[in-house]
């Protein structure tokens, strides 16, 4: 791995030695993933950081942009940021990956990267769908995947599985209406980690 | 004189050649399209949250259902992911295998996607043809997993099950034929007059666009970036077999439509080389550790401890150490990724699936502007949209 690291830095320097370099304390931390390195930089850089990877590192696509919620995450300290967003670019003339991270708050917003990455629009609209995130000068921060007109965010770790609401055709104002669910959320196989003797 | 203003049309979702449930608000001048703004979320189904109360081997067959017509290449991205992370390698002739099914799934979506597009721009016996071919590999699916379409074969560690008795004579067979097929498409379209005027320099896309809207797969490499991640990020035994990747020149419709075609050649060669190796090797099918798959049905019915790994794997399923990974493969769409985050539970904490089709479908706007309103048709076919896996 490490090998294959130099072979593909430029001039002898990894991104994560590039990024160190070109940002100082905005780079928080550079690990070496099991598939690729990550580097988590801190979300009021992120435009800068993509445009750096972008120009002089060589990353032209960014292959996906998603949310994660931390909050139910083991060991996940809770003055941390609740969500990262985690950019995964990718470098067809050094053929090489790379993983960005940035933490974002419950109500902290971060700045878009679509003047980056075109490429950026959809996923980040994503992100907001599911999670709230906001970016900031986003061209077109609208809902894309859920319903028109649906509330809540419903990949956050609070939002039940079953949903708060479902959808039945009215037959006296004959359209389609929403009322409050009274589904349970069933659970079929516990959540179980290694070691722990469930009798 | 009246003044003559913009006007804007809905497209979909319930149309023939929306390719699923599309719903298009395009933006017109008289018939030139000046806008497209595609809706999604349709088929949403939130596959992503239901992943976090599955286990993982539960999780699988959901991959099926993602695009739904190149069953098998959806697994394959999520059982590498696994075995990432697990840090297992399953054995060679499983991954022949999965690379053989996944070959014969790239054919199965190339000739869907074919049938469909020609159909779309008004060739129907191509439908009907392709259809025939997929008749074949259906057969396949079936004989190897017991289902013709959601098979839910690849398993982290290997495959479920060793190839059945006289299947790699049928695939034999059937790839013997097949490149007469194709040339059967190729008679009926390649030098086609209607063909070559709906697809010709339509949407172009230049190598930068390509990359700055994230394509990936045929749509990449029809605008001359010779980008596979067979070739270039080599998975189980890609890196062991002969093959070329075709790219296009100019990057218009026309341009994807011969990368594909070649593509099904060039697949045929990859099943070929399979077939020939998995014919000499018998072997095991995957790995031996009882924590991770499955013990034979023989040793469950006779040795307690097997019984015992038996219901564990079933019912409470295999804890995946803490980590992150993301792992793609070349779909036949392009990339397709998942990222998967574990907490070391026996379910994932965080799946995101990265669909081919959703930056594809996102350059559509792109794509359309200053085309008329027939081409849209053929720029949607072109980008081989399904909607299982855009929407998720």
């Amino acid at each position: 791995m490490v090998q294959d690291d130099l072979e593909k830095s430029i001039d002898g320097v990894s991104d994560g030695e590039a990024l160190t370099q070109q940002f100082g304390d905005q780079v928080l931390e550079v690990i070496q993933g099991l598939d690729c390195p990550t580097v988590v930089v801190h979300k009021d850089a992120i435009v800068e950081v993509c445009h750096f990877l972008k120009s002089k590192r060589g990353f032209e696509q960014v292959v996906d942009i998603c949310g994660v919620d931390m909050s139910e995450y083991p060991g996940h300290p809770s003055d941390a940021p609740r969500f990262f967003v985690v950019y995964h670019l990718l470098s067809i003339s050094r053929n090489k990956r790379m993983r960005l991270k940035a933490g974002v708050g419950d109500r902290e917003i971060i700045d878009s990267v679509t003047e980056v990455w075109p490429a950026a629009n959809w996923f980040e609209r994503e992100a907001f769908d599911m999670f709230g995130i906001i970016f900031n000068h986003h061209p077109d921060l609208r809902r894309i995947l859920t319903d028109y007109g649906f509330e809540g965010h419903p990949f956050r770790k609070d939002f039940p599985l079953v949903g708060r609401v479902e959808m039945f055709f009215d037959d006296e104002q004959w359209r389609c209406v929403y009322r409050p669910n009274q589904l349970e959320n069933r659970v079929l196989i516990e959540k179980t980690w290694p070691g722990v003797d469930r009798g | 004189m009246a003044e003559i203003k913009n006007y804007t049309l809905n497209f979909g979702p319930q149309h023939p050649a929306a390719h699923g449930v599309l719903r298009l608000v395009m933006e017109l001048d008289g018939e030139v399209v000046e806008k497209a703004d595609p809706h999604i979320g349709l088929l949403h189904r939130g596959t992503e949250k239901l992943f976090e109360y599955k286990t993982y081997l539960q999780c699988l067959p959901y991959f099926d259902r993602f695009d739904y017509v190149s069953m098998m290449a959806n697994e394959h991205a999520y059982v590498l992911a696994v075995e990432k992370l697990l840090g297992i390698t399953p054995p060679e002739r499983a991954q022949y295998i999965r690379v053989m099914y996944a070959e014969l799934t790239r054919i199965l979506n190339h000739c869907l996607w074919l049938g469909a597009v020609a159909l779309d721009i008004g060739a129907m016996t191509v439908f009907l043809y392709c259809f025939r071919e997929r008749e074949d590999i259906f057969d396949f699916y079936e004989e190897v997993s017991g289902a013709r379409m959601h098979a839910a074969y690849f398993r982290p560690g290997g495959v479920a099950k060793d190839l059945p008795d006289g299947l790699l004579e049928k695939i034999k067979a059937f790839t013997e034929r097949f490149p007469g097929y194709v040339d059967e498409y190729e008679t009926l379209l390649t030098e086609n007059r209607i063909w070559k005027q709906r697809n010709v320099d339509i949407a172009v896309v230049e190598p930068e666009a390509a990359l700055d809207w994230g394509f990936s797969g045929p749509m990449i490499r029809g605008s001359d970036i010779a980008w596979d991640l067979r070739k270039k990020q080599p998975y189980d035994v890609y890196d062991k077999l002969d093959f070329e990747i075709p790219v296009g020149v100019t990057g218009d419709c026309y341009d994807r439509y011969l990368v594909r075609v070649e593509e099904m050649r060039q697949s045929n060669h990859i099943i070929r080389q399979c077939v020939d190796w998995l014919e000499k090797n018998p072997g095991p099918i995957k790995i031996d550790d009882y924590k991770l798959t499955n013990p034979p049905r023989a040793e469950m019915k006779s040795d307690m401890e097997a019984l015992i790994h038996h219901f564990k794997y079933f019912a409470e399923g295999f804890h995946v150490p803490e980590g992150e990974v993301y792992a793609a493969v070349e779909h036949p769409k392009g990339e397709f990724g998942v990222y998967l985050i574990s907490d070391g539970s026996n379910k994932p904490y965080r799946m995101k699936v990265r669909a081919a089709g959703f930056p594809h479908l996102q350059a559509l706007d792109y794509m359309t502007r200053g085309h008329m309103v027939a081409d849209v048709v053929a720029i949607l076919g072109t980008q081989d949209i399904v909607f299982g896996e855009i929407d998720r």
